[in-house]
């Protein structure tokens, strides 16, 4: 007891204890700052980023639609007196907005700037008249007001994207015709529900990302059903159930491995093995799915071993003392809790694959994919590869398709992790 | 200690028949050989308390009675231990079978996390001991009313477990073990974790459970083993050392290392 007494501690005087207090709040401040200095550099960049992605993609959700009389004349469609709907949907309807266009313009003669001021509405617009004519034919012979599509180059010019002039992507004349078109008619901007409801196309007014998105939500689907389950069973496996032994420790070592491989490898190994031995349709999401699955699985199971060893011991006890078998204990008691830990790992790893474009690329999904995939057998693209490819096209209108591209990608990587918290809310209720 | 003739003590001294015996029981983990050549019978309804400093083993072959100790990889037991004279190493006994008939109640209350209700009932079900919803509403309210916690959770039976304050998180724990009428009820320090009302509810409610149940808790309070237990087993560096009736093995013992033991020169 006397032994305390002889502690060599020396004590410090008043000032000096004080000095050295306040040295440390100040080393505390000091750390504070750091790390909220850290967190708003990283918020910094966030916003920039976001407002670089917004500003760019939002104008590439949006059209400029101009307003137009035009007159449905039988003779100018060149339909007689045919009024089936393959007749009215072979009809020329390009000479009918031609006209109209004419109309507007009466001092425009040469043939090449008719021609230009023919290529102001969209390849598309004749579609959509004959849309209406189909469901209306007895409009046929009356003047109507259509809304037409402008073509991507107007658009651009509208939106300011481009401008007319000598060095510019527009001439001078091209620039004046299209400042007379917005003030002769209504130019409006609108929607472009083609976007969202069309699958790839050449034409830049066309293009969509429907194929894509559905293609994206195929492959998803099939890579989550193939490693969850089979992610989490090996990780109980693993966690519980395995002996430990050398064996098993070469196991762990290999999938921590594999968690590290590039993902271009797992591709080649998607097109060795799924397309080139088993014969699987080239670029389909079932392929796109196997290959992303692979490159998920480790990350799951990774994720999965640490949740359950995470779970006290002492519920294992408590249900193996009161007579529970080892898969009872697991299943009724360990897993549930290990749920939330799971699902962590599994948001991670398909946010991983759902940004994959490269072992993608190998195994064919880089296909132009005009028809949106109706299974996972089909020829299906997916957003990240939609996205890589329209960043190559040459075409100014693409860049806007770009970059709404990565909006669409991103509201879907929301929407997707938004489902797995609201699940993991559910396992983590609290008791 | 003056400890009047009561009649726990008297009972004791009847010799109730045996209901676990043990012979020359080892444990080794890994290297470690934690238990040395353990023989000791441990008598029907009562309760027989193992005391002795921390590491001397007395939990390890307390978890011997219920094979907890097949979860350890490395552990090993050698030996004979029977219940009613039934080899629990027998290939032909299920240790899941076993487990429903000796029960066992943990150091630290871990209540599953789960409702009240389902604590108690899980047991029950997984065992098919409850053909109907009533039947089990009938065995989670008995087993609850046996760990006298019944009174204070009647009314938030589908609360949280865990929400229970730590005595009756460990009452419930006894409710759960009873749940499934297990014949041993196996107490690893149930009372080191609660403070000394909640201790004397628990002590009270094990010298009740002593009618219908063999019971065997290790305890580091000597006053706690007096108080509640029949026999007393002393454990020292994985050996035991004497056994006998409690008030013999505190007021009598015949080995100097219990004497000291329990006198506090040491542990």
């Amino acid at each position: 007891m006397s032994d305390i007494a002889v502690i060599p501690a020396r004590h410090p005087g008043k000032a000096e204890a004080e000095r050295r207090v306040a040295r440390r709040y100040r080393a505390e401040r000091r750390f504070r700052f750091y790390g909220i200095a850290a967190i708003g550099f990283a918020a910094l960049f966030l916003v920039i980023l976001f407002a670089d992605i917004l500003s760019r993609g939002i104008p590439g959700f949006f059209h400029h639609r101009v307003g137009i009389q035009v007159t449905l004349d039988p003779a100018t469609l060149d339909i007689g007196d045919k009024r089936d709907p393959d007749a009215l949907r072979a009809a020329d309807y390009r000479a009918v907005i031609r006209e109209a266009l004419q109309a507007l313009f009466p001092d425009v003669t040469g043939r090449a700037e008719r021609r230009q001021l023919a290529g102001f509405v969209a390849t598309n617009a004749g579609a959509e008249i004959a849309r209406r004519v189909i469901a209306e034919p007895y409009i046929i012979g009356s003047k109507i007001n259509v809304n037409l599509p402008v073509s991507a180059e107007a658009d651009l010019y509208y939106k300011g994207k481009i401008k007319a002039g000598p060095g510019q992507q527009l001439s001078a004349e091209t620039g004046v015709l299209l400042d007379r078109l917005r003030a002769n008619a209504f130019v409006s901007q609108d929607f472009a529900w083609n976007f969202l409801e069309n699958g790839a196309s050449r034409e830049p007014e066309q293009a969509g990302i429907l194929a894509a998105l559905v293609g994206s939500a195929l492959t998803m689907l099939v890579t989550l059903l193939l490693c969850l389950p089979t992610g989490v069973a090996a990780a109980i496996y693993l966690e519980e159930f395995a002996p430990k032994n050398r064996l098993t420790d070469i196991i762990e070592v290999n999938i921590n491995n594999l968690a590290a491989v590039p993902s271009i490898i797992f591709g080649l190994l998607g097109l060795a093995v799924f397309l080139a031995m088993f014969g699987m349709p080239r670029s389909s999401s079932l392929v796109g799915g196997l290959v992303l699955a692979l490159l998920v699985l480790p990350t799951i199971i990774i994720a999965s071993r640490a949740a359950l060893k995470a779970v006290p011991p002492s519920i294992r006890e408590a249900a193996l003392g009161i007579g529970a078998s080892r898969q009872q204990a697991i299943f009724h008691h360990v897993l549930p809790l290990a749920m939330p830990g799971i699902l962590t790992g599994t948001i991670i790893g398909m946010a991983h694959a759902l940004g994959e474009t490269a072992p993608l690329l190998l195994i064919g999904m880089v296909a132009f994919i005009v028809d949106v995939p109706g299974g996972v057998t089909d020829a299906a693209t997916v957003l990240p590869v939609q996205i890589y490819q329209w960043s190559t096209f040459p075409e100014a209108a693409f860049q806007a398709k770009t970059a709404a591209g990565i909006i669409v990608l991103l509201v879907f990587l929301f929407l997707m992790n938004g489902a797995a918290i609201l699940l993991r809310k559910r396992f983590e209720r609290r008791w | 200690m003056e400890m009047p003739m009561t009649t726990a003590a008297l009972e004791a001294l009847e010799t109730p028949p045996t209901k676990i015996v043990a012979r020359d029981v080892n444990v080794y983990y890994g290297e470690k050989h934690a238990i040395r050549n353990l023989s000791i019978d441990v008598p029907a309804r009562s309760v027989t308390a193992f005391i002795g400093p921390s590491g001397c083993g007395k939990s390890t072959f307390l978890r011997c009675i219920n094979r907890m100790n097949d979860t350890i990889p490395s552990a090993r037991v050698t030996g004979k231990i029977a219940i009613d004279g039934e080899d629990i190493h027998d290939p032909s006994l299920d240790v899941v079978q076993l487990r429903a008939r000796v029960g066992m109640v943990f150091q630290k209350p871990n209540p599953f996390p789960k409702s009240i209700y389902e604590n108690v009932a899980y047991g029950p079900r997984i065992h098919g001991l409850a053909p109907s919803r009533t039947d089990l509403d009938a065995i989670v309210e008995a087993s609850l009313k046996k760990a006298s916690l019944w009174e204070e959770v009647k009314d938030r039976l589908h609360d949280a477990g865990t929400g229970l304050s730590g005595g009756q998180q460990q009452r419930l724990c006894i409710a759960r073990a009873i749940a499934v009428s297990p014949e041993v009820i196996l107490m690893d320090e149930p009372c080191s974790a609660l403070d000394p009302i909640a201790t004397a509810r628990i002590e009270d409610l094990i010298d009740e459970l002593r009618e219908n149940f063999t019971i065997v808790i290790v305890t580091h309070s000597m006053q706690q083993a007096a108080r509640v237990s029949q026999r007393t087993a002393f454990f020292h560096l994985g050996i035991l050392v004497e056994e006998g009736p409690t008030e013999m093995m505190f007021n009598n013992p015949t080995d100097k290392r219990t004497l000291d033991y329990i006198t506090g020169r040491f542990g």
